[in-house]
């Protein structure tokens, strides 16, 4: 028998030097960010208060900072593939190998999709929406650690495929028979399978999670329609997560049977049916769209009417709009695939249901523009965003509809138009949206502005990167041009790429700048420190201290009207100015830290690579591993701490005083 | 978690709040709230099954179908068993309530003596299956079969495990709140396995020997 499976020194790729120079910087980089934490002595300090932290303010900024890494590991991969395209013209060939370019391109949209945007929403709904709420923290606050612990075993396992091994060379959807054992026999399906498996159970947890602390812990009198548009958006995508994911984790799963034990779901013999997988996967997938992009809409409707200083305009209509596109994300599925060959009618239905998806999503922009108009917009960063994702959107949404006409698809159908329309959608929507909330909220977190200078030219970067980068692609694809190309004989499609590779290089600045503004406003924080509202906000989160303490509010607030903060302001200033009154706090009970989350990932780790690897013995003790850890957490004595009244009160005292100055 | 509501705000005390309004629910009633939504999101899971399995139930390849493979009369059994399992789980629910210890300790082996022999009708049908050649690897229908009835299966291994750490927790740390909560979400959990035996054994079961 032998002890390590597959696993052997053939499986480092040591003859490509491409691969070999980004992991051994990969590895340098951890090697080096290890050493000098454990050299500095920050290991306990990051034990106690962030691995092992249940603070959903905590766990939200880790999971912001993962996805921050990996949108610069699926932005290389972006860059090397406008390169390779950019030049592959003719008889070239680029510098692309064929197996090395289709593991990039299937890298590329995992990461993006799985491993960026997913933990960058995630982390922001973790940080705001109990803030928002006027709650002390999630409703399960162990589960969202293991959660988090979960993504990032996901994320660690698809880039241990860097260099142990290979990635899938299938493309981000993995559709069958190509990616069947009997095509793929190599470990790179198996990477993408077990890392999405294991961080798909995460996000599982973190819908229920949110989708129980939304509707069961709010503040008092916080009615439904009384909670902030972010919430709701928040809701909405985790009801999305609750019912979508469970079929993406049965797909994956009946793929994995397929892959190990010879089952017959997807296979071309034993009469298996590979288009019920892309079938499957687009049930899930198609609301996963609106996972991405509904928390964005709320950041923006939050962004729009505090900067214009108005309430936000239709705010019924906003919610409506809302929960419409979460019921109706459900049955346009089959628009992924109109060339699948279903009937006219069938066709005819999803292409009517993906059109209408348009109408309350015209209403959202409606009314954005007019909670604008007539208001006294400050124009700040998180705004600007807005304004870009406006008018970007709007264009991504037009393409939208225009391939959601049947015959018009046939021919669009996997060319760069598709790759055009929804870039166009997913960075104008999800990732504007989620810059613009970075900026908007980071004082919230940290206590101090981002540089505004920077944050402007890094907009302007990504707005103009992003037309110079993506539109030629539309124009592309009307030419012909298939995606996933690694080389292609047609002279004339040259230029166009040229110039996207040239807007991936202005994106690239983009980048740039926002790592510089973040080094810069950290360098400058006492300049740029703020106190609780900043930004004259009108929701809760802005009514507690900046960053806020651990139990979040002193007392919980009384909610009474929609923009809880914004009526409190008035209310105070309307009233003669009152001596602060002597508040009588009582001890809040916190739960208590755990390392659980951290060793429920590891073992997640160590299960997940063995099975890649077909270790069996290792698998086995992993899932054994993990079984254990979840026995000593039920098995644990306390399981919250009190914290003391005069803690509390000797820090709403040095609140206070900082306000007062 | 502490409900300290901010009194001196201007809040009218005569009027009761309404449900939405009242603040923060009870650990209870989040806790048993998460859970029914985890037992949704599960049945979303086993509804992806079910799709796969009625689009592959005449894929037979060539082998054996539904009507040749299943045995009424074993399935019937292991009916009955799940469902009295089920019923003893509820009679547990009660003594619970009233925290008796041994009455427990009694519903719950018999509630696991029922699922333990579910299990292995089950096991035996499978190995039965598999024994004449008709294991999951023979043809998609069966791939389907043995996923979405092994699945269950898992499920109901799952909570008999569930059950057995339960047991050592009211033995260890006695009827407190978290054992109390926990005990709730088994008794959930155990119910909802039972719906989808019911729609399994109809789909699979009884549609299987129609045609």
């Amino acid at each position: 028998m032998n002890l390590l499976g597959k696993l052997n020194w053939n499986a480092i790729p040591f003859d490509q030097p491409i691969i070999m120079g980004a992991s051994g910087g990969m590895v340098l980089v951890i090697v080096s960010i290890l050493s000098w934490v454990t050299l500095k002595g920050y290991v306990p300090y990051l034990w106690r208060e962030w691995i092992t932290s249940v603070d959903h303010k905590r766990i939200g900024i880790m999971y912001i900072i993962l996805a921050l890494i990996m949108l610069l590991r699926g932005f290389a991969d972006a860059i090397m593939m406008r390169a390779q395209q950019a030049v592959a013209a003719g008889g070239a060939q680029g510098y692309l190998p064929p197996e090395h370019f289709d593991q990039i391109f299937s890298a590329h949209g995992t990461i993006m999709i799985f491993f960026m945007a997913m933990p960058f929403v995630i982390g922001m709904m973790n940080f705001v929406v109990p803030l928002q709420l006027g709650v002390r923290d999630m409703a399960f606050p162990t589960l969202n650690s293991v959660a988090l612990g979960l993504t990032a075993s996901g994320i660690l396992l698809t880039n241990i495929s860097l260099t142990v091994g290979e990635f899938a060379k299938t493309g981000w959807v993995a559709y069958p028979p190509l990616s069947e054992l009997q095509f793929s026999p190599g470990v790179g399906v198996d990477y993408y399978l077990w890392a999405l498996q294991i961080s798909g159970v995460g996000t599982l947890m973190t819908g229920i999670n949110f989708v129980a602390t939304i509707l069961k812990t709010r503040a008092p009198g916080m009615s439904y329609m009384r909670m902030p548009v972010f919430c709701w958006t928040s809701l909405a995508a985790n009801l999305l997560v609750v019912a979508a994911f469970p079929v993406l984790t049965a797909t994956l799963a009946m793929l994995l049977l397929d892959r190990y034990l010879g089952f017959h779901f997807f296979t071309i013999d034993g009469q298996g049916n590979a288009m019920m997988y892309v079938n499957l996967f687009w049930v899930w997938g198609h609301p996963e769209v609106y996972i991405l992009v509904l928390p964005a809409f709320g950041i923006f409707s939050e962004v729009v009417s505090t900067f214009s200083g108005k309430p936000l305009f239709g705010y019924r209509s906003m919610v409506a709009a809302t929960m419409a596109i979460c019921v109706l994300s459900f049955i346009v599925w089959l628009h992924h695939f109109f060339t699948m060959g279903a009937s006219a009618n069938v066709n005819g239905f999803f292409g009517v249901m993906t059109m209408i998806i348009a109408v309350p999503t015209g209403v959202k922009v409606f009314n954005w523009l007019f909670t604008m108009y007539g208001g006294r917009i400050r124009f700040t960063v998180p705004i600007l965003w807005s304004i870009g994702f406006m008018v970007t959107f709007v264009i991504g949404g037009m393409t939208g509809v225009l391939m959601a006409v049947p015959p018009a698809d046939f021919q669009l159908h996997n060319s760069l138009f598709l790759i055009a329309h929804f870039h166009n959608v997913i960075i104008g929507g999800t990732v504007f949206g989620l810059m613009a909330g970075y900026n908007y909220w980071f004082p919230k977190a940290f206590g101090f502005k981002l540089d505004e200078r920077w944050g402007r030219a890094s907009f302007w970067c990504w707005l103009i990167g992003f037309y110079l980068a993506f539109m030629p692609l539309y124009a592309l694809g009307l030419m012909g041009m298939t995606r996933r190309m690694q080389h292609y004989d047609v002279a004339s499609w040259q230029p166009w790429l040229v110039v996207a590779a040239v807007g991936v290089v202005v994106i690239l600045a983009g980048i740039v700048c926002q790592v510089i503004q973040l080094v810069v406003s950290i360098r400058d924080r006492e300049q740029l420190k703020v106190t609780a509202d900043p930004w004259n906000g009108r929701t809760l989160e802005w009514a507690t201290a900046s960053p806020p303490p651990a139990w979040n509010f002193a007392m919980l607030p009384q909610v009474t009207d929609i923009d809880a903060f914004w009526k409190r302001k008035q209310r105070e200033r309307t009233q003669q100015a009152q001596p602060p009154k002597e508040h009588k706090f009582e001890p809040i009970e916190m739960p208590k830290n755990s390392a659980t989350g951290f060793v429920t990932a590891f073992f997640s780790v160590i299960t997940g690579f063995a099975l890649i690897w077909h270790i069996w013995w290792m698998a086995g003790a992993g899932a054994i591993g993990i079984f254990l850890t979840m026995l000593a957490f039920a098995f644990r004595h306390e399981e919250e701490i009190k914290i003391p009244v005069d803690q509390i009160a000797r820090f709403e005292q040095a609140n206070q005083a900082e306000i007062a100055v | 978690m502490n409900i300290a509501v901010a009194l001196d705000d201007e809040v009218r005390q005569e009027a009761r709040p309404r449900a939405s309004e009242a603040g923060p629910a009870t650990k209870r009633i989040v806790v048993g709230y998460g859970f029914w939504i985890f037992l949704l999101s599960d049945i979303v899971m086993f509804a992806a099954f079910f799709a796969a399995y009625a689009v592959l139930a005449h894929a037979t390849a060539g082998g054996p179908s539904g009507l040749q493979l299943f045995n009424q009369r074993s399935v019937a059994i292991e009916t009955g068993c799940l469902l009295a399992s089920s019923y003893t789980c509820g009679l547990m629910s009660l003594v619970i309530g009233s925290r008796r210890y041994p009455a427990t300790y009694l519903a719950a082996l018999i509630t696991f003596v029922l699922g333990a022999a579910f299990l292995i009708l089950e096991v035996r049908e499978f190995a039965g299956m598999i024994a004449v050649g008709a294991g999951p690897q023979r043809s998609a229908f069966l791939s389907a079969f043995f996923t979405l009835v092994g699945c269950h299966g898992l499920h109901v291994t799952a909570g008999l495990v569930w059950l057995v750490v339960m047991m050592a927790q009211v033995a260890i740390k006695g009827f407190r709140e978290t054992v109390e909560r926990r005990l709730l979400c088994f008794s959930l959990f155990w119910h909802a396995l039972d719906i989808v035996w019911v729609w399994l054994f109809t789909v699979v079961y009884l549609m299987g020997v129609l045609s």
